[in-house]
């Protein structure tokens, strides 16, 4: 039997984690990008001053990388602190997670390391050993022309390669460069042609400075985007009538896809129908993979009211989330039936607008008898307030005490104020949700944040995930 | 004396942001004959003029444009007849002449501007002064009235939280009002013909006039709890039991709030003079009864020919203010006689003198009057001692 101790523990750890999954600092629609930050920044400290274990292992789940950089940045700050044994884990957790996240938020990173003046030996050595890993530093020293300058003189590092010493410290010292990436950028300077050879961002500055029309400039710079920068720049590819600025939809994330749907005028998303979810299914059926189906009746309860418009920053970030898990549920389940809070049917045409009636969905949803009911809402139940907790309340304590029906609610909104997503009912377990890939492993998670799992089981559960996390590196 | 009729609106769950709650009204059938346009004035202080004499300052940051679709048909929330009565803001004068309250603007056209009229109603109630020169009253007030007749109001971006309320408020599907509560307290409602004029009018709402009280309260309110849902489990047998206890719950909700947090608007007689008729309509203003601490609302509204609301808009009074409504009703009542009208209240004419100086209308009574009930004022205090 677990002591209260390890119980507040274990429901620290959970909180955290929802946290660290859903918040990224920036504005959301209830809370103000400051409020997101200082509350974020409490639990972060909270954590490692009490939990530095499971502080570390939260690394191994899926996090979102704004998080994840500001793990990393704060165990880096309090190497001292942390025991022989601690120090290799977190070293390894480290480094693998490293080796996940973009190189744009590493070189970020470093660049917080460097402001904060962190500067031990460890630090040195994650830098070097990420730095060395890149398959191809020429292409970076192009790329993140101040993040790999930066990075080489705090870590004390010599470059890889001869020439990116010169390049990134004293680029008009040379009249050539052999490497031939190096050399575009170079002559990029003064010759339009050159600079197609570059990768997107950096061309882009290049572009404005030669004067260079945007239409023409995306036909021609279309083959060197990335997969994400194609789909971003599909509309405006589109608007310019750039036809070479075209993204293979089916190959998108899903999550990423759903809010490209959700950016695009319904007009534009009628004509499109059979081509936008062709995409959605296929990429949902990627995700699913061999789970394909074998959830059994599912029902779900969906969040279209008008706070899933999210902020500035996210804009409609929750209701894509509900579209995605809207889709992924689809490829996971034998029968499946959805329930949008609007009362829409067609999923593909919703849009942030009306109410919350968060209770009288859930009604319905059980009505159809599933075998697990799945809520993608941000928990502002309010039409009436309350009443989705009272109806899981009941449900779970007078109708179904044999829990035929599992019930999960999934959360895509960190609440600043309560340190935690906002829940509907005690009875039903809630976890924060960032893209829908990772509901499976959520579901899985969210069993923990019923409040009776003790730390043993949790350590043991992020022992295993962590263990399952190191071992894909090799 | 009538109650206003809010038939065909009916309430839903309110919505709760620190210490304002706001409370949406839904129309099952919205009007279609009847639609509003917004003319918003630029910011900065709009100039009524009500005729060579009565300059009037205020702060006005609406103007409204009453329009009569007989097919009813455009749905789209600035209709299709929209011809710009007055035509823009001149360019470099804040400063905007509305030549009256209420004018005919085409055939089937009506501008007014929402609550001017009911403030004006208020501050106008015995717009002539005194109706019998009585010697106690001034020159002043036998020559000139009330006049200036200057109120304070606040704009909803100053009242503290009612932004981010409005912000954050999510629209019911056909909703046509609203009623907004700061610490509980009803501060103002809000009603319109149809759920598309409701959505392009939502936003304004902050720009609105709200009453000093309502600034107060809000300011000084703790966040407000929201009115959770509670089932009873017991006797729930299955699912159909459990969405009937909900329903129950939410008719609950609505009785309790037209009977109780929204009875001080709704049960409460008003004197309602019609301004102005136009095929089935008519707009007219209210003044509450003027008793002193209790709600009162002024305001103004559009009712159809059996006197349902198609348009409503109040306006929460002061205690300072329904204090001084509710001295001039009484003086008007007995003909400015200030004796007959001390004998009433059940205090002294001195007093009742004191009464009108404090309330701001000293400047009503002669110099030579006011100041020996000044004197009688004190000398009472002093045998008292």
């Amino acid at each position: 039997m677990d002591s209260y101790g390890d119980l507040i523990a274990a429901d620290d750890v959970l909180l955290f984690v929802n946290a660290a999954i859903t918040s990224t600092g920036q504005r959301e629609f209830h809370s103000e990008e400051g409020a997101q930050r200082l509350s974020l920044d409490f639990l972060h400290e909270y954590m490692i001053g009490n939990y530095r274990d499971l502080y570390a292992a939260v690394l191994a789940l899926d996090i979102n990388d704004h998080n994840a950089v500001l793990i990393v940045r704060r165990l880096l700050e309090s190497a001292r602190e942390a025991t022989d044994e601690q120090r290799r884990t977190e070293g390894r957790l480290i480094a693998r997670r490293l080796a996940l996240l973009p190189p744009q938020r590493v070189y970020g990173l470093f660049r917080e390391l460097r402001r904060a003046k962190v500067n031990n030996r460890r630090t040195r050595a994650v830098m070097r050993d990420w730095i060395a890993a890149r398959p191809d530093p020429a292409f970076d020293a192009v790329k993140y022309r101040g993040g790999v300058k930066l990075a080489l003189r705090h870590a004390h590092l010599a470059p890889a390669v001869e020439e990116l010493g010169p390049f990134v410290f004293a680029p008009s010292s040379r009249k050539r460069f052999t490497t031939p990436i190096l050399e575009s950028w170079r002559r990029a300077h003064y010759e339009q042609a050159a600079l197609y050879e570059l990768p997107y961002t950096v061309a882009e500055g290049f572009a404005a400075k030669h004067r260079i029309p945007r239409a023409v400039f995306l036909e021609r710079i279309a083959p060197r985007m990335t997969r994400l920068e194609q789909l971003r720049l599909q509309e405006s590819g589109r608007e310019h009538k750039a036809g070479a600025v075209r993204a293979d939809l089916t190959r998108m994330p899903l999550t990423r896809l759903a809010s490209y749907v959700l950016g695009l005028p319904v007009a534009d998303r009628l004509a499109r129908r059979a081509e936008l979810t062709d995409a959605l299914r296929a990429a949902a059926r990627r995700v699913a993979g061999v789970h394909r189906g074998s959830w059994g009746r599912v029902a779900a309860v969906l969040d279209d009211s008008f706070s899933t418009v999210g902020s500035g920053q996210k804009r409609r970030r929750p209701l894509a989330a509900a579209l995605a898990a809207h889709y992924l549920l689809e490829a996971l389940a034998g029968h499946y039936t959805a329930f949008w809070t609007s009362g829409h049917t067609d999923a593909l045409l919703s849009r942030p607008q009306g109410p919350t009636p968060l209770g009288h969905r859930i009604l319905d949803a059980l009505d159809t008898a599933p075998a697990r009911l799945v809520i993608v809402s941000d928990g502002w139940d309010n039409a009436p307030p309350g009443l989705a907790g009272e109806v899981l309340r009941i449900w779970r304590t007078r109708l179904d005490p044999g829990r035929r029906t599992s019930v999960v609610h999934l959360n895509p909104v960190y609440d600043a104020e309560d340190f935690d997503v906002r829940r509907l009912a005690p009875t039903v377990p809630t976890a924060g949700l960032r893209d829908a890939e990772d509901l499976p492993a959520l579901v899985e998670l969210a069993q923990f944040a019923e409040g009776r799992t003790g730390k043993a089981e949790l350590t043991a559960y992020l022992d295993a995930r962590t263990a399952h996390f190191l071992k894909e590196e090799r | 004396m009538t109650v206003l009729d809010l038939t065909g609106l009916t309430t839903r769950p309110s919505q709760v942001w620190g210490g304002v709650r706001l409370v949406p009204l839904v129309r099952e059938e919205p009007l279609t004959d009847l639609r509003l346009h917004e003319e918003i004035y630029s910011d900065g202080p709009g100039l009524v003029e009500l005729g060579p004499r009565d300059h009037y300052l205020s702060y006005i940051p609406h103007g409204f444009v009453a329009a009569w679709t007989g097919d009813g048909s455009p749905a789209a929330a600035y209709g299709t007849r929209l011809d710009g009565p007055g035509g823009g803001p001149p360019p470099a004068m804040p400063l905007r002449f509305h030549r009256r309250m209420v004018r005919r603007q085409a055939k089937d056209r009506l501008r007014f501007l929402p609550l001017h009229l009911a403030l004006e109603g208020y501050l106008a109630l015995h717009f002539g002064g005194p109706v019998i020169a009585w010697q106690e009253w001034s020159d002043r007030a036998l020559r000139g009235g009330l006049s200036p007749r200057v109120e304070e109001a606040y704009v909803g971006a100053q009242v503290r939280g009612l932004g981010d309320a409005l912000r954050v408020f999510e629209i019911h599907p056909n909703q046509c009002g609203l009623l907004v509560y700061t610490g509980d307290a009803l501060a103002s409602a809000f009603a319109v013909p149809h759920p598309d004029d409701y959505r392009a009018l939502h936003p304004s709402l902050v720009s609105d006039l709200y009453g000093e009280l309502v600034h107060h309260y809000a300011l000084l309110a703790a966040p407000l709890p929201d009115f959770r849902t509670a089932i009873d489990g017991a006797g729930i047998r299955s699912l159909a039991d459990l969405r009937a206890a909900a329903r129950r719950q939410e008719r609950d909700w609505a009785l309790f709030h037209d009977t109780t947090m929204a009875g001080g608007l709704l049960d409460v007689p008003h004197t309602a003079q019609s301004v102005y008729r136009l095929g089935r309509f008519t707009l007219s203003r209210f003044l509450p009864p003027f008793a002193p601490k209790h709600e009162n609302h002024i305001g103004e509204t559009i009712t159809d020919e059996n006197g349902r609301i198609a348009y409503l808009k109040t306006f929460r009074l002061s205690e300072n203010q329904v204090r001084r409504g509710h001295l001039l009703s009484r003086l008007a009542e007995r003909q400015w006689n200030l004796a007959d009208t001390a004998a009433e209240l059940g205090v002294t004419e001195a007093q009742l003198g004191m009464r009108l100086e404090s309330a701001g209308f000293g400047h009503l009574l002669r110099r030579d009057v006011l100041d020996l009930y000044r004197k009688v004022a004190v000398g009472t205090l002093g045998r008292k001692r």
